[in-house]
């Protein structure tokens, strides 16, 4: 008994750097963004006094409601697409026997450079003296360059491409510990491969498909880089518009107003989502 | 006799295993039959071979007559209770059950379940989880979702292995009584030969990939064709070449004088086991003998001089 309560002791102070962790670089920054949110505008930028939650009646004008639909929309398309492209990834590997650790590298490999750095290959690689019109063009198939790059389409390609991966890693870890004689179960019952995927894997592996599309969906919400580059400024989202706010407008109570909404939004999915899982998760 | 279920020449390598050798059997329509055999000695590939997932290297499974070798598992008309029973964790208990019949587009899938889950005795319980129910629960579960699908032959693969000792022999009842009751031809996988002996009508003993023997509980255990069956269905003296059980092995302290055999030797440990007594001895010769003898038939010394005798008729002669 006294054991494992000095083992207890001791697991509590390995908690301490996690504390300070978070005390520091999340809950005081918070702190101070609800305070910015709620002064008003100084004169040449920066913020003043009186308090007030006028910055927050402002996120209800129509123009600010435009862009966190399509910020909505753009997240909800990048997440189905994740998982449209992720699920068989993440099935094919489970399935690959001792392969299985080459493809899992491939999968993480683009995390061997930087996040920017893979932006600007897809700038050369879509704009229009880029690779891919250049070789079309030489090619015969298009006389003047196709529109690839500034638009929704670039910058839901740059979401897609740069958050797969965290759709593939949790729904494949979830399929990698789904019992294969479940699957055969489903064939000896008369299942052909398609209902055996619709009926047994796909229900089983929700827990994967669940947390890959919180990973997913909430950067993508508030991402900024890949609409701020691939999008060309002309796609403003959330992310945009928040930095926005704290550079050209230098509205700093507003853009603070504007993370606290998009926060307290996303808590409140994420909140409703997991509420889902514990449910299933009884049964 | 018809058989069911007929397989040929079959034979299944795998890349450092010859797992299945050649192996040739018939199993009749409507009985309960058994695989008894070692761990990796081929039975359960065998089994995995009539359901179909795994491709046979060479020769042939016939069902109902009609070679299946090239029919996947949900074109087969076999079902199989799985070791762990495999039951779907998402579905509850009457899930579990229509899931086959809704796959083949079956009729009357309600009154199939209800009545399915009054022949496991799970009336009541149809709405639970697979976690939500007891081990015994969920292999009656298991055993409902393949004989609701009517299927020429159940495959049952070591189902009661998962099951506590208790459970287990009351479980080889029911089985038993199930089997009869559904008139559906049962092949059970099993390392367990009591399991084997008690439910089997015919039960084919496999070594090394290999069948060793065929036929009923009663013929592998008193008439074994090798010294792998005898030895594997149960214990055995071997003296000088001859196998005797040992409950057909009695000791006497007098000289026996009704025309059995005997062999002097050294009483060198009992062991007592509740319904009977292990009487440990060593004969002259160097052999070491167990005799199984009732509770009552005294006591033995250790070191005391005795005899071990037995009847001709009971000595198993191997070629």
């Amino acid at each position: 008994m006294k054991v494992v309560s000095g083992w207890e002791r001791l697991r509590a102070w390995f908690l301490l750097p996690a504390w300070i962790w978070m005390a520091v670089l999340f809950a005081a920054p918070f702190a101070i963004v609800i305070v910015y949110s709620l002064l008003t505008r100084g004169a040449y930028g920066g913020l003043g006094l009186p308090w007030t939650p006028e910055n927050y009646q402002r996120l209800a004008d129509p123009l600010y409601l435009g862009i966190v639909l399509r910020s909505f929309a753009m997240a909800a398309a990048t997440t189905v697409i994740c998982l449209l492209l992720g699920f068989p990834l993440a099935l094919f590997i489970s399935r690959a026997g001792s392969r299985k650790n080459i493809y899992l590298q491939l999968v993480i490999l683009p995390f061997w450079t930087s996040f920017l750095v893979r932006l600007y290959a897809w700038l050369f690689l879509l704009r229009d003296t880029g690779l891919i019109n250049t070789a079309l063009q030489h090619l015969g198939l298009i006389h003047d360059p196709l529109p690839l790059l500034y638009n929704n389409g670039a910058v839901l390609l740059g979401l897609v491409y740069g958050y797969l991966p965290f759709m593939v890693l949790p729904v494949y870890a979830t399929l990698e510990r789904l019992d294969p004689a479940l699957v055969e179960a489903a064939a000896d019952l008369g299942a052909k491969p398609w209902p055996t995927l619709m009926h047994v894997v796909l229900p089983l592996s929700a827990p994967g498909i669940r947390a890959g599309s919180i990973l997913v969906f909430i950067p993508a919400l508030g991402a900024y880089l890949t609409p701020d580059l691939l999008g060309g400024g002309r796609t403003v989202l959330i992310g945009n518009l928040v930095q926005n706010q704290f550079t050209n407008a230098r509205d700093w109570p507003f853009g603070a107003a504007i993370s606290v909404g998009l926060m307290a939004l996303v808590g409140v999915l994420v909140l409703l989502m997991l509420r889902r899982g514990d449910q299933e998760g009884l049964v | 006799m018809e058989s069911i279920l007929e397989l040929r020449d079959l034979v299944k390598h795998f890349p450092n295993q010859r797992a299945v050798d050649g192996i040739s059997l018939r199993i009749p329509r409507g009985g309960f039959y058994s695989l008894l055999g070692p761990s990796g000695c081929g039975k359960t590939t065998t089994l995995r071979l009539i359901a179909g997932f795994e491709q046979p290297t060479s020769g042939d499974v016939l069902l109902d007559g009609a070679v299946v070798n090239e029919q996947k598992p949900y074109q087969r008309n076999v079902s199989t209770v799985f070791q762990n029973y495999a039951l779907f964790p998402h579905l509850t208990a009457a899930e579990n059950i229509a899931f086959g019949l809704k796959r083949k587009n079956r009729p009357d899938i309600e009154r199939k379940v209800r009545e399915a889950l009054e022949l496991v005795r799970l009336t009541g319980k149809e709405s639970r989880h697979p976690a939500q129910l007891s081990g015994g629960e969920r292999q009656r579960v298991a055993l409902a979702r393949s004989l609701v699908l009517q299927p020429d032959v159940l495959l049952l693969d070591e189902p009661l292995a998962a099951l506590d000792p208790k459970l287990r022999k009351q479980m080889r009842l029911e089985l038993k009584e199930m089997q009869r009751r559904v008139g559906i031809t049962f092949l059970l996988v099993t390392h367990d030969q009591e399991e084997a002996l008690s439910m089997s009508d015919q039960l084919a003993v496999m070594n090394a990939g290999a069948i060793e023997q065929v036929g009923t509980p009663q013929d592998v255990y008193l008439r074994p064709r090798t010294r792998f069956v005898a030895g594997f269905l149960g214990a055995v003296n071997w003296i000088a070449g001859v196998g005797l059980r040992p409950e057909v092995t009695r000791i006497a302290r007098t000289l026996p004088s009704n025309g059995g055999r005997f062999r002097p030797a050294t009483v060198t440990g009992s062991v007592f086991l509740g319904n009977c007594v292990h009487v440990l001895t060593r004969l002259e010769s160097g052999e070491d003998v167990v005799a199984e003898i009732p509770r009552d038939n005294g006591t033995y010394q250790t070191g005391e001089a005795i005899h071990v005798c037995w009847n001709p008729s009971d000595e198993m002669i191997f070629p």
